[in-house]
């Protein structure tokens, strides 16, 4: 896949603070990126430089492999996270105007606006103003703002923050119907259960600096360590866990049962495979839960940075 | 630039659809022309409540002095008593009673002379009862002293003097008001303006911030872009809205003249104009004066004074819009602008000051120079120096010129310094900001 933007060594700093520290990153063309990391790690900083809201101190950003320009810009699509509409314009008018403000014509940016405006189904707020839509309304308004001209990428800042649960599932759907049309999508977000299972591609940061990127599978596929939640039912549940502990790491299980199994936590030797825990278990009794755990990227990445403070 | 149009036409229209705004634009003259019907229809009503007034003269010099006008008539009573004079006056429910006792001098009959009245009269009336009084005394004294009515007219000529300056025009005196007047207005509308519309940009700034909309248009135009096109269109809209005044206070003052030409009598007597100063009006406007001052009126380098007017309006409201949106980007809300924008009307108020009190005296004076060439007084003060012409008696060339370079080059740095403020201000949110803290902003 040909990379859509990239970041070459991207620093910023606003006076002593230095908000980007030598950032560099890929983003396919096509992928869904998440851009996680707590607040205040640099994340919009990085966001506003692809959008040229900002510029960076030190390094680059190419974008469909030219250095950005000010004709990039009607190919982003940007919800920032600290969005709204001018409280008193007409919904019609004022999706108009951003549109054109955007680069699009007129006459295109009204087809646009009515197929989708009949697609969410609220054509009929053309006239209205947006304080007298309540918040779930403006919030439709806006996402239709922010994809309307067609963008090759789009930028989500905190995607699902203020939306309500069925708002932002309409959105989500909305957002992955757009992926695969092909769009490119970012995602930055420091709830980073809320966006992982969408992104394919992730790039975490924390205080400035990115601390690890590529794709979610792989970076799991690194940090998983071979350890299984199981459930058993065994005659001697209490010599189980003793029994377990004299061939492998066990800890209690996280999950839940609710038929009386044990839920224990196993983790694997180097020398056995999934497969010899899993024969050894029947011989002990009846196998209800074999899982592998894969760590969320929440774990990941608490124990990343834990690594890194103690290294 | 399309974008800038866009920008433009967005906050022109944002400005003149707002309910405020129209019904600013629409009632302000309304409410001033009706309020000057208003007055004059009350003029008009309270005249139509005429005095009757009853003169008892048993001296005889004041026989058919009194003559009726608008607002009073005079009835004279003959051989009566003061009693029964007094009794009659009541009755017919006059409102009051003039006496004049008898008496051989003119003298001690103005000692006595007493006016009765039921209630206290008004201070108007009062005035010109005892002002027609005098008159008659004066008439009585001078033909006492032997001294003829043709005499006094010469008494009373007016002197006046001639002004000539050195290439041997003649001026009159009146006009350096009249220049003063017109250099004071200019000036006076260029502060009105700032201060309005610099505070109506302020405040649309401060709008995008709170609604958060700011964000999602600078992700499309650059915030310079879109500073500009609020400051251009929000004084369009300023523009405008003068516009529509000035023609609608003028149509409107034709309908009313129109429609109520008479009653300007009634005010005219309302002013209470003294036939002297009348007369001496009429003197002075001869027909050699008239000439003169539109003469004068000619000399006033109007081409100039337009197009000085508009290049000093022009940068003066762009250096003060574009520091008033620099502290729109730099607050969260309204409230927190007072301490920023003091400081910004200071100077605007000093050269008003100044203006008015300094250099009407002396428009070539240190200090009317200094704060013309300062280059934030600069366009208020240097308007009021130059109904006065360019060149000789006039501002000399070299202080013009200066002045507006001046002027130029802090326009530049002054938007490119609020740019500044303003691109950082925006995407600030929850803070109060110090002087400090958007010193370091500018270093972003």
């Amino acid at each position: 896949m040909p990379n859509l933007v990239v970041a070459e060594n991207v620093s910023k700093s606003y006076g002593n603070y230095t908000a980007l520290n030598n950032v560099s990153l890929e983003i396919s063309k096509g992928a869904i990126f998440g851009l996680l990391g707590p607040n205040g790690a640099g994340k919009t900083t990085l966001i506003r430089i692809i959008n040229q809201i900002t510029y960076p101190d030190n390094g680059r950003v190419l974008f469909n492999n030219t250095p950005l320009n000010p004709k990039h810009i009607q190919s982003i699509g940007y919800l920032p996270e600290e969005r709204g509409l001018y409280k008193s314009m007409k919904v019609g008018e004022q999706a108009l105007y951003l549109a054109q403000l955007k680069g699009m014509s007129k006459s295109r940016a009204k087809d646009k606006l009515h197929y989708w405006f009949d697609r969410l189904e609220i054509g009929h707020w053309w006239d209205k103003k947006i304080q007298e839509l309540s918040k779930g309304m403006a919030q439709k308004i806006q996402f239709v703002v922010t994809v309307l001209h067609e963008p090759e990428l789009l930028i989500f800042d905190e995607p699902f923050s203020g939306f309500d649960p069925i708002n932002a599932n309409l959105i989500k759907d909305e957002i992955l119907r757009l992926n695969q049309q092909g769009t490119t999508i970012i995602f930055s977000t420091h709830r980073m259960e809320s966006v992982e299972e969408m992104c394919d591609q992730i790039a975490l940061i924390n205080r400035s600096n990115k601390i690890l990127d590529g794709k979610l599978v792989d970076i799991k596929r690194s940090f998983k360590n071979g350890t299984f939640e199981i459930g058993i039912h065994c005659e001697n549940q209490l010599n189980l866990e003793q029994q377990l502990s004299q061939k492998f790491n066990v800890s209690p299980g996280e999950f839940k049962s609710f038929d009386g199994a044990s839920s224990l936590r196993v983790r694997l030797n180097e020398k056995d495979s999934p497969n010899d825990l899993l024969h050894y278990l029947t011989s002990l009794g009846t196998v209800s839960h074999f899982v592998e755990v894969v760590p969320t990227v929440n774990e990941i990445f608490i124990e990343f940075v834990k690594d890194n403070s103690n290294g | 630039m399309d974008k800038l149009l866009l920008i433009i036409k967005r906050e022109y229209l944002a400005k003149v659809r707002n309910k405020s705004f129209i019904v600013l634009t629409v009632l302000s003259p309304v409410l001033i022309v009706g309020m000057i019907a208003l007055i004059v229809y009350l003029a008009k009503v309270n005249s139509d409540d005429k005095r009757v007034i009853a003169v008892l003269d048993q001296s005889t010099f004041f026989d058919y002095h009194f003559e009726n006008s608008v607002q009073e008539s005079y009835v004279e009573f003959k051989g009566l008593e003061l009693q029964t004079a007094l009794d009659s006056v009541h009755h017919a429910g006059f409102y009051g009673l003039l006496y004049i006792p008898s008496a051989t001098h003119i003298d001690n009959v103005a000692d006595q002379i007493t006016f009765y009245t039921k209630v206290s009269p008004s201070l108007d009336f009062l005035s010109s009862l005892e002002q027609r009084i005098q008159h008659r005394i004066r008439d009585e004294k001078l033909k006492e002293l032997d001294i003829s009515p043709q005499g006094i007219k010469e008494l009373n000529e007016r002197f006046e003097m001639n002004i000539v300056n050195f290439s041997g025009q003649k001026n009159v005196k009146g006009i350096s008001e009249i220049k003063a007047i017109l250099g004071g207005g200019f000036g006076y509308l260029i502060m009105m303006f700032i201060i309005i519309y610099g505070a109506f940009v302020m405040r649309s700034v401060i709008e995008e911030k709170t609604s958060r909309i700011i964000e999602v248009i600078i992700s499309s135009v650059k915030p310079f872009q879109l500073m500009l096109g609020k400051i251009i269109g929000t004084s369009l809209a300023g523009i405008t809205q003068f516009m529509i005044w000035i023609i609608s206070a003028g149509l409107l003052s034709y309908v009313m003249l129109s429609f109520m030409g008479i009653e300007f009598d009634v005010i005219n007597h309302q002013a209470n104009i003294s036939k002297g100063a009348i007369e001496a009006l009429e003197a002075s406007a001869s027909r050699d004066t008239l000439q003169l001052y539109i003469n004068e009126l000619v000399q006033i380098p109007w081409v100039t004074l337009v197009g000085s007017f508009i290049l000093y309006f022009s940068l003066g409201y762009l250096i003060y819009s574009s520091i008033y949106a620099a502290i729109g980007a730099a607050v969260d809300n309204e409230t927190d602008t007072q301490q920023f924008v003091f400081p910004v009307i200071t100077p605007l108020m000093l050269a008003i000051y100044v203006g008015f009190i300094s250099v009407f005296d002396n428009p070539h004076g240190p200090i009317a120079v200094g704060f013309s060439l300062f280059p934030l007084t600069s366009p208020i003060v240097m308007m009021m120096r130059l109904p006065n012409g360019i060149g000789e008696g006039g501002v000399p060339w070299w202080q013009l010129i200066t002045s507006i370079g001046i002027l130029a080059i802090t326009f530049l740095l002054i938007v490119w310094l609020a740019a500044k403020i303003y691109r950082v201000g925006i995407l600030m949110y929850g803070r109060k900001p110090s002087y400090k803290e958007l010193y370091k902003w500018l270093r972003y």
